[in-house]
């Protein structure tokens, strides 16, 4: 089970036909101490590129973006309560939430690890 | 998600050739700080530490900031303060020696073009205005005043901010003598033959100081300050979070051309000779203007007020402050979770009827209604050394 990327700096970590999504850790590192998330609603439908959430620094506010189209299935409290954890745990503990694709083609057009690391180069 | 490249400094900007560096530019990328453009500087907006890391370590302990950015310039000649005075609506021939006081440049229609500070240095005004204005801010009292005094701009000179309750324990060590001074003083001191300009006041809300150095010792101060155990290097992020929980105005977010000193309830800054029925009153640009809106003839329409988030959203700039009836009343200027007051703080304008402590308004962020209560200011105590 391998990793996909966003050129927004999402990560999708892609289980059957639900996909974990967090930001990565170039992003946690470029927004600097994470304050505040903003999580989808569980059981709403989003298309592909649209607003799904919102992580904010001290100094910084960026929107999160959803990588595929579909429903959203849990999202993670304990980063909500703790936002930080996207900063000390990006690919693990501070994942955002967990969407059931609604279209699987989608995935074929994400980045792969070596494509997203030339990207943040 | 990251979409918004300008908030999000994520590489290296001191190889950008078209922005200036300060003299401690060599010292911040030692020191692993991410750089960014600020007020066409590349300026450091934190270390490794971080901003919250950083803010902590101001409030407890001290904090360095090279704020060198800033204007430093002096204004000298016998008729220097009297003709200071014609631009700002504060007492400047009155101000004691070495004493400091916080002044405002006014455009004819009373608003403002610039917050500074300045000092009653003998023989002349030491002056430090914004570093995003000091252009201008030159021009302007070169225009006005140039030809009663000599207004002389002190690019040579390097200004760090030592900030925090700590601050004085670390400085007196290199500077003795520097703890005698009290808030709003200031002092020549000599450290290794640098000759130093040292002020008690600062942009945190803590004890601390400012110290002009010629751009040639700088380096070496900042690293025999680094060097006390008390200090670390905070960034302009810090700064910038320090200054909001502290209540005060940022030039640019908080006031600009458009905003009066009491619209932006600055009225502390006014010392009663200027003001109406006073030895000096008026005679600046915008008095009739500005003194009608202090004396209540023609109230500001609008006030500056705190904002405390009744909910931990964080409220930024720009986010519309509408009443309980859904009515836009005014803008948030200023806005982010305080580090040291954790809750979610906002500086912004209301209409004069919101302005009250304790009025409930809402912000609105994402469209959704964030509730607000106007507070009082300071949100984080002050520590002033008052003596």
């Amino acid at each position: 089970m391998s990793l996909k990327y966003t050129p927004e700096h999402e990560w999708l970590s892609i289980e059957g036909d639900v996909a974990v999504v967090g930001i990565t850790h170039h992003a946690q590192d470029a927004l600097g101490d994470v304050v505040f998330v903003e999580l989808p609603e569980i059981g709403k439908t989003y298309a592909q590129h649209e607003v799904a959430g919102v992580v904010e620094s001290v100094k910084a506010a960026a929107d999160v973006y959803m990588p595929v189209s579909g429903e959203i299935v849990e999202v993670n409290e304990e980063l909500r309560n703790d936002p930080a954890l996207a900063n000390s745990d990006p690919l693990g503990a501070g994942w955002f939430f967990k969407v059931k694709l609604s279209n699987a083609a989608e995935v074929d057009g994400l980045l792969d690890e070596t494509a997203y690391g030339d990207l943040t180069q | 998600m990251l979409h918004d490249a300008e908030s999000l400094p994520a590489t290296d900007m001191s190889d950008n050739t078209s922005l200036l560096t300060t003299p401690l530019n060599t010292l911040h990328l030692e020191l692993g700080a991410r750089m960014v453009p600020f007020a066409g500087y590349s300026m450091p907006v934190q270390y490794p530490a971080g901003l919250m890391a950083e803010h902590a370590h101001t409030r407890n302990a001290a904090g360095l900031f090279d704020v060198s950015h800033m204007g430093q310039l002096r204004l000298a000649g016998p008729d220097a303060a009297a003709a200071f005075e014609s631009l700002m609506p504060v007492d400047v021939i009155g101000l004691g020696l070495n004493k400091q006081r916080y002044g405002l440049l006014l455009t004819d229609e009373g608003t403002i073009i610039d917050d500074l500070m300045f000092v009653n240095r003998g023989d002349h005004l030491y002056v430090v205005v914004n570093g995003a204005c000091k252009a201008g801010d030159i021009a302007h009292i070169q225009e006005k005043i140039g030809q009663r005094c000599e207004v002389i701009p002190m690019p040579e000179r390097a200004l760090l901010a030592l900030q925090g309750p700590q601050a004085v324990t670390a400085l007196q060590r290199l500077l003795p003598g520097v703890e005698q001074l009290v808030f709003m003083t200031g002092g020549a001191f000599n450290w290794n033959g640098a000759e130093l300009y040292v002020t008690r006041s600062g942009y945190t809300g803590e004890d601390g100081f400012e110290i002009s150095v010629h751009e040639t010792q700088a380096d070496a101060l900042a690293r025999a300050l680094l060097a006390q155990p008390e200090v670390k290097p905070i960034g302009l992020g810090a700064r910038n979070s320090l200054r909001l929980e502290a209540g005060l105005c940022l030039y640019g977010n908080d006031i600009d051309t458009t905003t009066t000193p009491v619209e932006a309830a600055l009225n502390w800054a006014l010392q009663k000779v200027r003001r109406s029925g006073g030895e000096r009153a008026g005679g600046f640009p915008g008095a009739d203007k500005v003194l009608a809106q202090l004396d209540g003839s023609q109230p500001a329409a609008r006030k500056r007020v705190g904002l405390v988030a009744l909910e931990r959203v964080p409220v930024r700039e720009h986010v519309e402050l509408q009443s309980a009836d859904g009515q836009r009343i005014g803008e948030v200027t200023s806005g982010l979770i305080g580090p040291t007051i954790n809750q979610p703080i906002a500086i912004g304008y209301v209409e004069a009827a919101h302005a009250a402590l304790g009025t409930r308004l809402n912000a609105i962020v994402r469209g959704k209604a964030v509730p607000m209560e106007v507070a009082a200011m300071p949100f984080v105590p002050n520590r002033y050394h008052r003596g």
